[in-house]
């Protein structure tokens, strides 16, 4: 059956959500198995709108629930076809057991994940909760600051997820409605590009080719399970970053657009430094462009690939800065935050004495501002001074009550 | 199958059923005929699964194909439309063959694991007249 192509203007408004949805069809994805949940709904009934108007030529699977979604998505990729779909929050919970199965079974699938906190209590709003409840899941994760890069880094995850020395599922992740709701101008590619670049499917061990027939999904027990998941760490370690790097590259030669597995701003010259993720990449490269109007030379590195995480690209950023902020947008369950742990990670066989602490901030939605960000530049700025940490490792920001300090 | 490290096996928890390429339809090649991989569960016996088994009397048997058609682990073997023998390799002993069997007496009965084949086959029930 043949579908119409979509004309976009070289610059469309579109919110991350759309964004989202807009990549998936120039895709030309063969099947999307989905389940709506908010903030990421409008992905899922954007992408089914396009179908009903004849701009999709593959399937679209309504199913009974997040589970289903990502059963008929590992289904399909095994079958050995394009496969992606979204969810948030609770539902991502819902299918956190298939997300195993899918990077165990080595199926490209893309899952956009539209950021969102977990209940209890219940809540819509975003934090990255469901980010870090799959971070050991093995599967990539990319990072989207705006609806531009939610479209970028789609594209560019069919790309990574699909290639035949990958094999990997891959996330892209978007603040819940800060980005995904937040319309904004956004750079499109021509259908014929966008598709171009994505490439056409290569099937790769699927169960329709009939003069090879295979078993997928197999049980294995301690005399094999322990080599097929060592198997899945070397190649996120060794073979992903490398492949991440060339999509990229080929990315920026398309589009003019560079992306960085950890995107630094004003970082050369920096004394003080913040690290995040989501929205509040953005929020603070404007505070620090403003701190260093008032003398404190603010930087900026945000995370834009989750996993693998880039241990080597983190130290290499913050080598020379004296105070570093980490900042996790998770409730942290007795431990530090996760951010916090792989950068202390990334640093501790390294020389180098940066004061390093961490912050927790921003759940369920609760706003990171501009004076949020100034008080913890300063706060940065004496730790600098000083040569050392002088509050304690972690503390809370922008949460009502006595000050919360720990570690 | 030999224990190999971790860089030496194809990703994906995936097995292959054949070596090598097959026609495409291998329902063409006789069972006898087909290349099965040693992962195949074609070459695995897993008769210790099993604590009843049937035994077949061809004697009564009229090719019905009923228990060919019924054994949910295709362990009825028949060839050219023939019931041939049971894969006692595969059979797990549920006795659905048994039920389905539409001869009198049945061509197909279930005796415990250990039973001798012979001795029951001697020992088979006659017609039983008061069958509905
Ligand atoms: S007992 Fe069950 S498994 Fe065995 S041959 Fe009969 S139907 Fe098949
Ligand atoms: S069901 Fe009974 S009669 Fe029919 S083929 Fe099987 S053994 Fe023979």
């Amino acid at each position: 059956m043949a579908f119409d192509k979509m004309e976009l203007k070289d610059i469309e408004v579109w919110d991350g959500n759309h964004a989202a949805a807009q990549a998936m069809r120039q895709a030309q994805i063969d099947v999307v198995a989905a389940y709506p949940i908010t903030p990421s709904t409008p992905i899922v009934e954007g992408y089914a709108k396009f179908k009903a108007d004849n701009y999709v030529e593959g399937e679209f699977v309504m199913v009974e629930s997040e589970h289903a979604a990502m059963s008929g998505c590992v289904g399909a990729a095994a079958a050995g076809g394009r496969v992606a779909t979204a969810t948030s929050s609770q539902g991502l919970a819902l299918m956190a057991e298939v997300l195993y199965q899918a990077s165990g079974m080595r199926l490209p699938i893309v899952l956009n994940l539209v950021n969102r906190a977990l209940a209890a209590p219940l809540n819509v709003n975003g934090d990255h909760s469901d980010m870090y409840m799959v971070r050991d899941s093995g599967w990539i994760q990319f990072d989207a600051f705006s609806p531009q890069e939610a479209y970028d880094l789609n594209l560019i995850a069919f790309r990574v997820s699909e290639d035949h020395d990958v094999r990997i599922p891959a996330i892209i992740n978007q603040d819940g409605f800060i980005t995904s709701h937040t319309a904004q101008g956004v750079h499109t590619l021509s259908d014929d590009v966008a598709y171009n670049f994505v490439g056409e499917y290569k099937p790769m061990n699927d169960m329709l080719d009939f003069e090879n027939p295979v078993t997928h999904g197999v049980q294995t027990e301690e005399d094999w399970h322990f080599e097929h998941k060592a198997r899945q760490h070397n190649d996120m370690m060794t073979i992903v970053p490398g492949k991440i790097e060339e999509v990229f590259a080929d990315f920026e030669k398309l589009t003019g657009r560079k992306y960085n597995k950890v995107e630094c701003y004003d970082m050369n010259d920096a004394d003080v430094a913040v690290v995040c993720m989501g929205t509040s990449v953005e929020t603070a490269r404007e505070v620090a462009t403003e701190m260093r109007a008032k003398g404190i030379k603010a930087g900026v590195v945000g995370i834009r690939v989750f996993r693998p995480f880039p241990f080597f690209e983190i130290a290499e950023a913050i080598k020379d800065i004296k105070a570093v902020a980490v900042l996790d947008r998770c409730a942290p369950g007795g431990a530090a935050g996760t951010l916090f742990n792989e950068i202390s990670g990334s640093l501790y066989n390294t020389d180098l004495k940066i004061a390093l602490s961490g912050y927790i901030y921003g759940l369920g939605g609760r706003d990171l501002t501009k004076a949020h960000l100034v008080d913890l530049f300063n706060e940065l700025q004496a730790n600098a001074d000083a040569g050392k940490v002088l509050t304690q490792q972690q503390q809370f920001i922008g949460v009502r009550g006595p000050k919360l300090a720990y570690l | 199958m030999a224990k190999q490290g971790w860089d030496e096996f194809e990703i994906g928890s995936l097995l292959r059923s054949f070596d090598g390429k097959i026609d495409k339809c291998p329902a063409h090649t006789p069972q006898r005929d087909r290349s099965y991989s040693e992962n195949n569960s074609h070459v695995a016996s897993v008769a210790d699964w099993r604590l009843i088994k049937p035994v077949y009397n061809k004697d009564y048997c009229i090719d019905c194909q009923f228990c060919w058609v019924y054994c949910p682990d295709v362990s009825i073997i028949s060839r050219d439309k023939k019931m041939i023998g049971i894969d006692m390799d595969h059979c797990k002993g549920c006795g659905i063959c048994v039920e389905v069997c539409p001869t009198n007496p049945k061509s197909l009965l279930m005796f415990p694991e250990q039973a001798d084949e012979e001795t029951e086959l001697a020992s088979w029930p006659t017609k039983d007249e008061e069958e509905e």
